[in-house]
């Protein structure tokens, strides 16, 4: 176990060195990265003055040293346009992008299992019809394009739910105030629904297909005949013998998933105007706060890495296979 | 984005005669699944729609008409012409632009493709058959890029370089080549062992020949999976940095742009700026991601059974 504790925990050191050394990259490929941090009106002194402040005429590798220094720090250097510390403003906007994340993760795996397994139970019937149908166009839809229908029609047409607004609940809870933050709850799913269903749509609709197709190769195997053979219910059966191996597939991908939900979040929260990471990138691409947008992506790309080594972790805790496998 | 790849095969050579009962068979095979033959139809339709859109659009898509904006569909427009689909907020017709954004969303999408698919099959042949440190630093780099949301990695880039189509392709290709790589490095592992590849180097072949010559002609199947599902994403992609305002310069049409360009509009109620470009976007991913299926269905049976 510890054997593969260890190469995990070096993996991950060379992934997050790996990811500083992209985004370096990233500020240096256009060219002299002073142009990106002055007014298009500035004069050629002022360029001069911001160059040497922000310490770009120093050669490229003290350059890119100094950077891991202020990332080890939490240094971005200040907003341009708030004229904060970039950080401050990304770790406020953190806790909303968490819940939307959160929830959509939730609707991905919790939805797509009853989906999954009705679909393989009905198997060639109109019920499985409709789910895979749906299921593929899941997968065919831009997650903002459905955010803006859903808007359109339940928000606008229905007026069933609320177009845009958030109401906080991971921010009371970090700070404390558990009353506040459980009274809030309700509401705060309430506002969650449209963009987390936005959001979580494409995975539920892909784990949908995930959980049918294992479910079928699952119900054909020997052990589910035998369960049937014992005389258990035809639910015990399901749910006990062939659910908990059927889903392993859906499991195995969260951290995957995680990745790929926090990129869709991105793009959701400025179609619902949602105050969190990706409105806040989405404003700083716009005035051109590279501190805010270089935090903002180094940030979530490091809790995507945190996250999917502790879940190779539990999993290898879990599952032998795992760690003993190359 | 793309999970179940590992089970395709590499197809054996064939000769000339087999090759032709193998199309046939192809091809009952295409037309019995049904679906495939719409969504090839959809896609003749934007292919169509991409190469003659300026013959086709029955106005010029850049052409603002203040008086005229935020028309309904079937709308009058300018002089005896009508908006079929409506104008928008600057009066531009939102049919014509749809047309030229099929160019922009294809070219994006076939282009991403090649350049991702180019850089991923050398990465993976050289990978594959020269093993070692190339090997691991190859596979390393992929490592960390998959560690990396695509779309954070995507922002980071486009927001240094600026908006155009060439740095799209770029940023959209580089996203792309680890799938390719993966894969050609696989099956370029196993197909190095085997006797034909032996026999070429008996033969004296040099190891470029073998590499282009005789491993690249085999594994170019399962690539092409990989690419009629990826043309699917990338463009899913495109319209996602688009819709950020990081993909193609304003004047471009784009249905990614377009959509953007609607997000104001939407509390007025103006659905037909928002509904056209999405409906585009999702017929056509849905015709690429159906024809993906049956590929990988027909190529590998055994997925089917399952499904």
């Amino acid at each position: 176990m510890w054997a593969y504790v260890a190469r995990r925990l070096l993996q991950s050191v060379i992934v997050v060195i790996g990811v500083t050394l992209i985004s370096f990259i990233a500020l240096q490929i256009g060219g002299d990265p002073t142009y990106l941090y002055v007014s298009e009106r500035a004069s050629q002194e002022e360029i001069e003055a911001a160059r040497r402040a922000l310490g770009f005429d120093r050669p490229l590798h003290v350059q890119y040293l100094s950077f891991l220094g202020n990332l080890a720090t939490a240094d971005f250097g200040n907003s341009l346009s708030y004229r904060q510390p970039a950080m401050d403003i990304v770790l406020g906007a953190l806790p909303a992008t968490i819940e939307l994340t959160i929830f959509s993760m939730l609707v991905a795996i919790l939805l797509a299992i009853p989906f999954g397994v009705f679909a393989a139970l009905y198997r060639g019937t109109s019920v499985d019809g409709t789910i895979m149908t749906v299921a593929m166009f899941g997968q065919s839809i831009p997650n903002f394009w459905l955010g803006i229908m859903m808007i359109l029609f339940f928000g606008l047409y229905l007026r069933w739910l609320p177009i845009s607004g958030h109401v906080p609940f991971l921010m009371p809870l970090f700070q404390g105030d558990v009353i506040t933050a459980f009274r809030n709850l309700p509401s705060t799913i309430y506002y969650l629904i449209m963009p987390g269903l936005a959001v979580g749509f494409y995975s539920l609709s892909r784990n949908a297909r995930l959980v049918r197709s294992s479910m079928l190769e699952v119900l054909g195997q020997d052990y589910v005949r035998t369960a049937r053979a014992k005389g258990i219910s035809e639910t015990s059966v399901i749910v006990h013998h062939a659910l908990r191996n059927a889903w392993l597939p859906v499991v195995t991908m969260i951290g995957l998933e995680f990745g790929f939900l926090l990129g869709g979040v991105v793009v959701i929260e400025t179609v619902f105007s949602w105050p969190g990471i990706g409105r806040l990138v989405f404003n700083a691409i716009n005035q051109r706060d590279i501190p805010v947008v270089q935090a903002a992506v180094i940030v979530l790309a490091f809790i995507f890495i945190a996250l999917n080594l502790v879940i190779d972790l539990i999993y290898a805790r879990i599952d032998p296979r795992v760690r003993l496998r190359k | 984005m793309t999970t179940n790849t590992g089970a395709i095969e590499a197809l054996p050579p064939t000769s000339g005669s087999r090759a032709r009962r193998e199309l046939q068979r192809a091809l009952r095979s295409f037309i019995a699944a049904k679906w495939p033959v719409v969504a090839l139809l959809i896609l003749t339709g934007v292919l169509i729609a991409a190469i003659f859109g300026p013959w086709l659009a029955p106005l010029d898509p850049n052409r603002q008409n203040i008086m005229l904006r935020l028309a309904e569909p079937m709308a009058d427009g300018p002089r005896d012409a009508v908006f079929w689909l409506g104008s928008d907020a600057l009066g531009r017709d939102v049919l014509s632009r749809l047309l030229y954004g099929a160019r922009i969303s294809l070219l994006v999408g076939v282009c991403a493709i090649v350049v991702g698919g180019t850089i991923g099959t050398i990465a993976g042949l050289v990978s594959g058959y020269f093993g070692g440190w190339i090997d691991d630093v190859i596979m390393r780099l992929s490592d960390i890029q998959l560690a990396f949301p695509f779309i954070l990695l995507a922002i980071m880039f486009l927001v240094v370089l600026g908006p155009g189509v060439l740095n799209l392709i770029l940023v959209l290709g580089i996203g792309q080549w680890v799938t390719y790589a993966r894969i050609a490095r696989a099956q370029t592992l196993s197909l190095r062992e085997k006797e034909f590849v032996e026999a070429a180097r008996a033969l004296g072949d040099g190891t470029l020949s073998i590499m282009v010559r005789t491993i690249l002609p085999n594994i170019l199947a399962p690539l092409t999976v990989i690419a009629s599902f990826n043309v699917a994403s990338v463009i899913l992609a495109e319209a996602a940095l688009s819709f950020l305002g990081l993909g193609v310069p304003p004047s471009v049409p784009t249905w990614g742009s377009m959509l953007a360009e609607s997000r104001e509009q939407i509390i007025a109620n103006k659905w037909w700026l928002a509904v056209f470009p999405g409906v585009a976007i999702v017929l056509t991913v849905l015709s690429f991601n159906i024809m993906g299926d049956w590929l990988r269905d027909y190529l590998d049976p055994r997925l089917k059974e399952l499904g």
